[in-house]
């Protein structure tokens, strides 16, 4: 063997150690072993799959009514029956996925922008700009989440997008606090005294230093977040706060089936297993990603 | 000690004074007058100006504000536009329902919670731990108001033992706690299960195993007492959680309680009562969280507070 090919050996084999011990590779390796994580990731992905290809997968029209077939129990053509319109609950169920994914995902992308910017500004400048936002997110912390959700979508009325802006801004004070916690224990280290020592300006440092870096607990709470905007979005359509008919809701499936609940179960059993299926999928997936990235991380 | 508490009620002023700043501001970003909303759609000008004259919605803003805290200080919260009786007093007359609905919901949680997170935490990794920790993401993915519909189509349709619906005796209080108390139980276990983890490991326990202290001493003893601290922050949190799911809960089992109004009051756009019913169970959160605060220092007898 040539010297040059024992040096090339080593060589790979030091990224191979290299590669063994970054952070990522370690917390992919990690991840992979948690089982139960492993199977709410494969759920996301499933429920993913159906909301984006909701056109192609739902066998029936989720909103046209068909009087001939009115409450019929499943059965081969309809697998998960009728509503009391002669809607294909299957297909209701599988836009509904759809819309429930798109109201979690958006809400607490929202939350996420609103709720890193005001904790990062008040984790990294401290003062009175910290002392006047949490104490604002301390007056919105003040109010239960759900009466809070309430309140905001009472004022701006029922519908969707509503819906998504008032789970936006319940969430907000939870991203704050954290990502505050977060920019704060990354605001002393020594790294960030070298950038500021080199003379970089505090937008360079926030977007290039504090916020890679105090990233973690974000991603995590994500993933519980929007297993709570699902939930809190089909309780305010459950309401008749939330998506008006005939948009297939899950909530709001639930609650128009109840009226049938004696005589045709199914009509409100299966959105409202839909939902609990979605949203144990994201909060096992944020379970896996929490103990796959620190699982010390009190979240 | 009485020096920490005046000094913790002092700092709740201003949370409430932003609470009610923050309600005023809601009801107020009503889109549209509602003066007109008051009126009703086809009200004339006159009735309209008379509405607005009436609840002095024609004087500038922060003269309103300023007279709304003033009514607050004392005890006013407006009129109900429904009943044209005061806020406080309709209230009053449902918030006995809800305080129940919400104390027998959170012992279950206590007992259920507690019981589960010890069952887990003292095998950890076994079978019984991965079962447990299932049914308590279950309970924590489960929508409340799926879970009642399911209760009663069990226990009330099925199998009739309970009351589908109504508040007017204990019996009708068992499904809806056991709905709350049982989807509110699955936080508390997670978080009993990894606070005793953290603590059963530290070399105080395995003094006391050495010296040949009972293993269900060492439990209840040792552990759950060094863990408390924050198993007590969930249920104060918790405490609020339903004190909001109630108004899930009753609606599903039609219960005359503060929550069910509330909804009642958004639909009928009686925006005083909505109002008033906000900054109720919002200043009821806001003091339930100081008494958990509080009750640090007597559970860990290390916290002082100067």
């Amino acid at each position: 063997m040539s010297k040059t090919s024992i040096l090339l050996m080593s060589r790979e084999a030091g990224e191979a150690v290299y590669q063994r011990r970054s952070p990522w590779t370690l917390m992919i390796q990690r991840f992979k072993k948690n089982k139960r994580a492993i199977v709410g990731l494969w759920m996301v992905v499933i429920f993913v799959f159906v909301a984006v290809f909701a056109r192609w997968l739902a066998p029936y029209d989720p909103i046209e009514q068909n009087m001939q077939s009115i409450l019929n129990a499943p059965s081969l053509s309809h697998p998960f029956g009728t509503d009391e319109y002669g809607r294909d609950i299957l297909s209701r169920v599988i836009y509904g996925a759809q819309i429930s994914l798109m109201v979690g995902v958006v809400g607490v992308l929202i939350s996420i922008v609103l709720g890193v910017a005001l904790g990062t500004v008040a984790g990294y400048f401290g003062g009175k700009a910290d002392l006047l936002i949490m104490r604002v997110m301390d007056v919105f912390m003040a109010f239960p989440s759900f009466l809070l959700a309430l309140a905001i979508v009472s004022v701006l009325g029922p519908g969707m997008v509503n819906v998504m802006i008032a789970i936006g801004i319940f969430s907000v004070p939870t991203f704050a606090r954290i990502s505050r916690g977060s920019v704060m224990s990354v605001n002393g280290k020594e790294y960030i005294e070298a950038a500021k020592s080199m003379g970089s300006g505090h937008i360079r440092i926030i977007f290039k230093h504090v916020i890679p870096n105090s990233i973690a607990p974000i991603i995590v709470l994500s993933s519980m977040r929007i297993a709570t905007a699902i939930l809190t979005a089909s309780g305010l359509s459950f309401l008749g706060m939330g998506a008006q008919p005939p948009t297939p809701e899950l909530g709001a499936m639930l609650s128009s089936g109840r009226d049938y609940l004696r005589s045709d179960p199914y009509v409100s059993t299966i959105p409202g297993l839909a939902i609990m299926f979605m949203v144990l999928a994201f909060n096992m997936l944020g379970d896996g990603i929490r103990d796959a990235l620190d699982p010390k991380m009190k979240l | 000690m009485l020096s920490y508490v005046v000094k913790r009620v002092l700092q709740m002023i201003p949370t409430l004074f932003g609470v009610s700043l923050l309600c005023f501001v809601i009801i107020h970003s009503v889109p549209g007058d509602p003066a007109h909303l008051i009126a009703g759609v086809d009200a004339t000008d006159e009735q309209v100006q008379s509405v607005k004259e009436q609840l002095g919605l024609d004087r500038p803003l922060l003269e309103q504000y300023f007279s709304y805290v003033s009514h607050l200080l004392r005890g006013d919260l407006g009129e109900s536009l429904q009943s044209e009786r005061p806020v406080l007093q309709e209230i009053m007359t449902r918030f006995p329902n809800t305080i129940l609905l919400t104390v027998f919901s959170v012992a279950i949680m206590v007992v259920v919670g507690l019981f589960a997170g010890i069952l887990s935490a003292t095998k950890p990794n076994s079978i019984r731990d991965n079962v447990t920790m299932m049914f308590s993401l279950f309970g924590i993915s489960m929508p409340v108001f799926w879970f009642g519909t399911m209760l009663i189509l069990l226990f009330s349709y099925y199998w009739p033992l309970l009351p589908s619906g109504g508040s007017s005796g204990f019996r009708h209080f068992i499904l809806p706690s056991v709905v709350l108390g049982l989807s509110s139980s699955g936080v508390l276990a997670r978080l009993t299960r990894s606070s005793i983890l953290e603590v059963i490991h530290q070399d105080f326990i395995r003094t006391a195993r050495a010296k040949g202290v009972k293993e269900r001493i060492v439990i209840y003893k040792h552990t759950l007492k060094n863990a408390l601290i924050p198993i007590i922050t969930i249920i104060g949190l918790e405490f609020g959680t339903l004190l909001g799911g109630a108004v899930l809960t009753e609606t599903v089992f039609s219960m005359n309680g503060l929550g069910r109004f509330i909804i009642q009051s958004i639909q009928f756009r009686d925006y005083p009562a909505v109002q008033g019913c906000i900054l109720f169970v919002a200043t009821i959160f806001v003091v339930v969280n100081l008494v958990v605060d509080l009750c640090y220092s007597a559970v860990d007898p290390r916290i002082r507070y100067e």
